[in-house]
């Protein structure tokens, strides 16, 4: 049992389980699942700086501070009690890419060749860590939800703006990752 | 379903969140916040899910935006599924919250940011292989600078709000 637990969950089961989120939040309050709303909740809790975008009651949707607190704790427990010692196994066309970028340590779930304080300094770092959080911060606010809020929430509520939405996330994702991507990791 | 939604103490404060916030729902009864400790432990259930199917893991998305496994496909696609039919049920027996709560739902509007912005987004997800969800993940399972991400993406929601008025919708 312990076993199944700490080995890498099958896809059947987590989507399972995120998908059963969507019902878990609406019968606990009527909340909507989305994750990206809880960054604007915190400019207008913290830097409102007199921007309309930002001056409404947040404390009225503290549950989502919560709800993203939780996956923090999420996280953490489950890195310390767990985990398996096991390097993620990646394909082994990303890997011989990925090597002939230097990047051959997969022994963490993010690869601290590429995210670290170390890096934050470098052209690359830079690029990846505070422009790619800027896109996600950005884009997602632009977009009016995430992957949680549009791909998941938004698709099973049939939204057919959320369709719109996702497959601009996936299209972005594509051009990015084959064709942009290559040239800043090459830095 | 509309009455619903349209009870709100300030119609400004109604416009400004309905336009694109997840949430426009807002409850009737008056909770302590330590209520709020509920959607704590569903966001810990999603935390460890996030972890243990390696969805935060930046080469698994690496691979799905090369096409190169299944893996995130699939749950994203069971998900929707999950949620679809849990929805559909919803909304067809009716069922009320713990609490004895209407369970409404919203229609979202089109406009042209689902487009501009949502590319952006999947620029900055292919990026950081995260993402806002699992940027949190990460960071609670050590990856201190992740952080740096975060603040990074706060401050890129903020920039949004600052220029908003000025983007095409």
């Amino acid at each position: 049992m312990i076993e199944t637990i700490t080995q890498p969950w099958p896809w059947y089961v987590a989507g399972t389980l995120i998908g059963l989120i969507v019902p878990a939040l609406l019968l606990l309050g009527n909340k909507h699942f989305g994750i990206s709303s809880n960054l604007r909740h915190i400019c207008a809790a913290c830097f409102p700086s007199n921007i309309p975008f930002f001056k409404y009651d947040w404390k009225k949707e503290s549950w989502n501070l919560f709800f993203i607190g939780g996956i923090l704790v999420g996280g953490f427990l489950s890195a310390q009690f767990l985990g398996s010692s096991e390097p993620i196994i990646v394909h082994p066309d990303l890997a011989k890419e990925l090597a002939g970028y230097g990047i051959d340590d997969f022994s963490g779930l993010v690869p601290v060749q590429l995210f670290s304080f170390d890096n934050l300094f470098t052209a690359k770092g830079l690029i990846m860590m505070i422009g790619g959080g800027f896109l996600v911060g950005f884009g997602t606010r632009y977009a009016g939800g995430c992957t949680s809020g549009h791909a998941i929430m938004g698709l099973s509520n049939l939204q057919w703006p959320s369709l719109v939405a996702t497959i601009s996330f996936m299209v972005g994702g594509f051009i990015m990752a084959n064709f942009i991507l290559p040239y800043i990791l090459s830095l | 379903m509309e009455n619903k939604t349209l009870v709100h103490s300030n119609p400004m404060d109604y416009e400004v969140r309905s336009l694109d916030t997840m949430c426009i729902n807002e409850s009737e009864l008056k909770h302590p916040w330590w209520y709020n400790f509920k959607y704590l432990a569903v966001g810990v259930m999603f935390g460890v899910v996030f972890v243990k199917a390696e969805i935060i893991s930046w080469f698994r998305i690496q691979e799905m935006f090369r096409l190169q496994s299944f893996h995130m496909y699939g749950v994203i696609g069971t998900a929707v599924v999950v949620g679809a039919i849990s929805v559909f049920l919803i909304k067809k027996l009716k069922v009320k919250t713990i609490h004895g709560e209407d369970i409404t739902f919203s229609d979202k509007k089109f406009n042209k940011g689902q487009i501009y912005g949502g590319l952006m987004f999947g620029f900055g997800w292919a990026i950081t292989g995260a993402c806002p969800g699992p940027l949190f993940a990460q960071l609670g399972t050590g990856v201190l600078s992740i952080s740096v991400v975060i603040l990074s993406a706060i401050a890129g929601t903020w920039t949004y709000g600052y220029l908003r008025d000025k983007l095409p919708h």
